[in-house]
């Protein structure tokens, strides 16, 4: 593997609109940077300005002010072409002629390097072939496009992006409209791509989860354009990624590295206790209902989770009265029953 | 997989094949039916050796017949390429040169040099004009048709939906009508007849100069379409696509609508506005060779148009009678049910373009 080398980088960039004599800045004094064989996550809440950030990127809009280096270079300086041989884009259009082959989309990636009338060479075949096999789409190569399922339409649009054979992938939302399986996928092609082919991959997503464990490096975006980079695990520590995303309603779980709706409210404590995987899902069963789980040593009622031979049995201890129950939905629905009991 | 491909080339070779053998006899029994009946090796030799023991055979043939079929493949040629680059162009699949307006445009061109003329000769007359005054008119008509069709390119940039482009481009082709009209309202009644006549379109009367014109002109607007092949297969995947694929779309945006404008206006100063080719014969080239590969589909647009426009002309000379149809009416007749079966099996209108 080669030194890690800068593809693209920002300067005290200023990126947003202009209208007339008005700008509208969405973001400034962005200090970027993007090394070859990294995995970029752009996050940020809906209408921060990733989608602004990565077109300007793309040089498909102006920026304000400051500077944009692609490969050592001024992205202005760029003539189409050459761009073309440089960045390549995946974008969140839906693409609208159904009729081409996965084949034929994933041949016009080679497009900055063919002649006047596109005939492909041995080597842009070779190229092809690679695309195809690295997303794991050659076997439908010869489908149409319209008979492609969403997840396996943006594999396609990621090999026609790989076949362009650039330094630089930006991807724009690559997993909205995806399935939880093909999400997955998707990050994880991604992340190894990165690191097999040395080439940098900037991606927008709302997904954190999959971002925290696939990203290199996160940039966050703050409602008001304000930007924190760094490896995920330092940006949940220090607390940007909460506050980026901070909204009433819900807060950033630490331990668990997710998003709770909500934040509880206890009225009722339970001691919980048994296997780990058995504790943590009635925890969140019980949490749903307003019930705390600290193991407190006050008299409170008791739950042991026991497990033998596939077979989970809860015992609840209420005050001295053991039942058990095989699911859990019986147990809350006995707990909410003798809480009401009790209250009246 | 390489032979599936191999093979699907394969069948697009042996389909343009059958099309260049559908060209040649259909140009032929073009040739070969009109009101006069000529025995069919009399028309061969007249042909090839440009020889007749009967002169007024002799000139049927050369004058009228020849030159007539030539023009239909000239106008089949011609009207569909121009349809099949604004199709992609505007990535709708009911574009069209006369659904779009672009054909009306063009003869507001052609009424415009009869208007700053100064004299109120009717569009009719541009085949007693001379050679300049046909380049005149081609130009005004190609200028005429860039005018309008950059008006509806501004508002496609708008406005995404298929059917609306449809309405405004229906729009804009009846405001340049009504400019027509007004002029047309102030005409004498024989000169109204004659345009009349040109609006019902004819492959006729289009002879030597103005041929040789017509043709340089569809042979330059065919080669610029050929030219910009590979920046129509990438602007398949959108604008936005092909600029990050190194495509200056603006130029490619330019190319695209000088050639188109060329065809359509050249071909409707000389023979009318010839409706409904230029829409159905993308759809139907498109279904027959099932790809949306311009390098293989501007050549294959080209001969189905023109085994389609020799078919319509035979039609129009309705064989065995003394009548002539007008070749817009053939057109439309062939050409409305086409539109209408592309706007019903929306299947079809989806896998090509939305």
């Amino acid at each position: 593997m080669s030194e890690p080398a800068s593809i693209l980088s920002t300067r005290n960039l200023t990126i947003g609109y202009r209208s007339g004599n008005n700008a509208k800045i969405i973001s400034e004094n962005l200090n970027l940077n993007l090394n070859s064989g990294q995995l970029v996550c752009l996050l940020g809440p809906n209408g921060a300005g990733k989608s602004t950030l990565m077109r300007t990127l793309a040089g498909l809009q102006p920026a304000l002010s400051g500077e944009i280096m692609l490969g050592g270079q001024m992205l202005l300086d760029f003539k189409p072409a050459e761009l073309a041989k440089e960045l390549s884009l995946v974008l969140t259009e839906r693409i609208e002629a159904g009729n081409l082959t996965v084949n034929e989309v994933v041949s016009l990636g080679r497009t900055p390097y063919t002649g006047w009338l596109g005939t492909l060479s041995n080597l842009d075949q070779e190229k092809i072939n690679r695309a195809l096999t690295v997303t794991e789409t050659a076997t439908y190569r010869d489908r149409r496009i319209h008979q492609l399922s969403d997840g396996e339409r943006q594999k396609v649009m990621l090999a026609r992006a790989l076949a362009q054979d650039t330094n630089l992938i930006i991807l724009d939302e690559p997993t909205a409209h995806l399935d939880l399986p093909s999400r997955v996928e998707m990050m994880h092609l991604l992340h190894t791509l990165a690191r097999e082919t040395n080439k940098a991959i900037l991606l927008s997503t709302h997904e954190l989860d999959l971002a925290l464990q696939a990203a290199d490096q996160l940039w966050l975006m703050k409602q008001d354009g304000e930007m924190t980079t760094g490896i995920p695990e330092d940006l949940v520590l220090n607390g940007a990624f909460e506050s980026a995303f901070a909204k009433t309603g819900f807060y950033f779980n630490r331990s668990s590295g997710t998003f709770t709706i909500h934040p509880e409210e206890v009225s009722f404590n339970i001691n919980l206790s048994g296997n780990t995987d058995l504790v943590f899902w009635t925890k969140r069963a019980l949490q749903r209902e307003g019930i705390g789980t600290n193991n407190s040593e006050s008299l409170t009622p008791e739950i042991f989770i026991t497990e033998q031979s596939n077979e989970i049995q809860w015992k609840l201890d209420w005050y001295g009265t053991a039942t058990y129950y095989t699911k859990l939905e019986t147990l809350i629905d006995s707990i909410r029953l003798k809480r009401s009991h009790e209250i009246h | 997989m390489k032979i599936d491909s191999a093979g699907s080339a394969g069948s697009h070779k042996l389909i343009i094949i059958g099309l260049l053998v559908l060209v040649v006899f259909f140009f032929l029994l073009d040739i070969l039916l009109g009101s006069v009946k000529i025995p069919f090796s009399e028309v061969i030799r007249i042909i090839f050796s440009h020889e007749s023991d009967n002169t007024a055979w002799l000139f049927i043939i050369e004058k009228i017949r020849l030159p007539k079929a030539i023009t239909a493949v000239l106008v089949g040629c011609g009207l569909s390429v121009s349809g099949l680059q604004m199709q992609t162009l505007f990535r709708n699949p009911l574009a069209g040169p006369s659904e779009l307006g672009i054909t009306a445009g063009a003869g507001l061109g052609v009424a415009a040099v009869m208007l700053t003329g100064g004299s109120s000769t009717s569009i009719y007359a541009i085949r007693q004009l001379g050679l300049s005054g046909s380049w005149l008119i081609i130009a005004m008509a190609s200028l005429g048709s860039a005018l309008v069709l950059s008006l509806i390119l501004l508002i496609a940039g708008r406005i995404r939906d298929n059917v609306i482009l449809l309405i405004v481009g229906v729009m804009i082709g009846t405001i340049t009508l009504s400019v027509v009209s007004i002029w047309q309202y102030f005409s004498q009644p024989e000169q109204l007849q004659e345009y009349i006549m040109w609006t019902f379109g004819s492959l006729g009367g289009v002879v030597q100069d103005h041929l040789y014109v017509l043709s340089g002109v569809v042979a330059f607007g065919l080669i610029l379409a050929f030219i910009s092949s590979k920046a129509l297969n990438a602007l398949l995947l959108g604008e936005n696509y092909a600029r990050s694929m190194g495509l200056t779309v603006s130029r490619t945006r330019f190319m695209i609508m000088a050639g188109t404008s060329l065809l359509t206006g050249s071909i409707t100063a000389f023979c009318g506005p010839i409706g409904f080719i230029g829409i159905a014969i993308p759809h139907i080239t498109r279904s027959l060779l099932g790809t949306s590969d311009h390098r293989i589909l501007i050549p294959a647009t080209c001969l189905v148009g023109t085994v389609l426009m020799l078919v319509c002309d035979i039609i129009a000379q309705m064989p065995g009678t003394q009548t002539v149809l007008p070749i817009n009416v053939v057109t439309s007749l062939l050409g409305a049910p086409v539109v209408i079966w592309i706007i019903i099996s929306r299947n079809n209108l989806r896998s090509s373009f939305s």
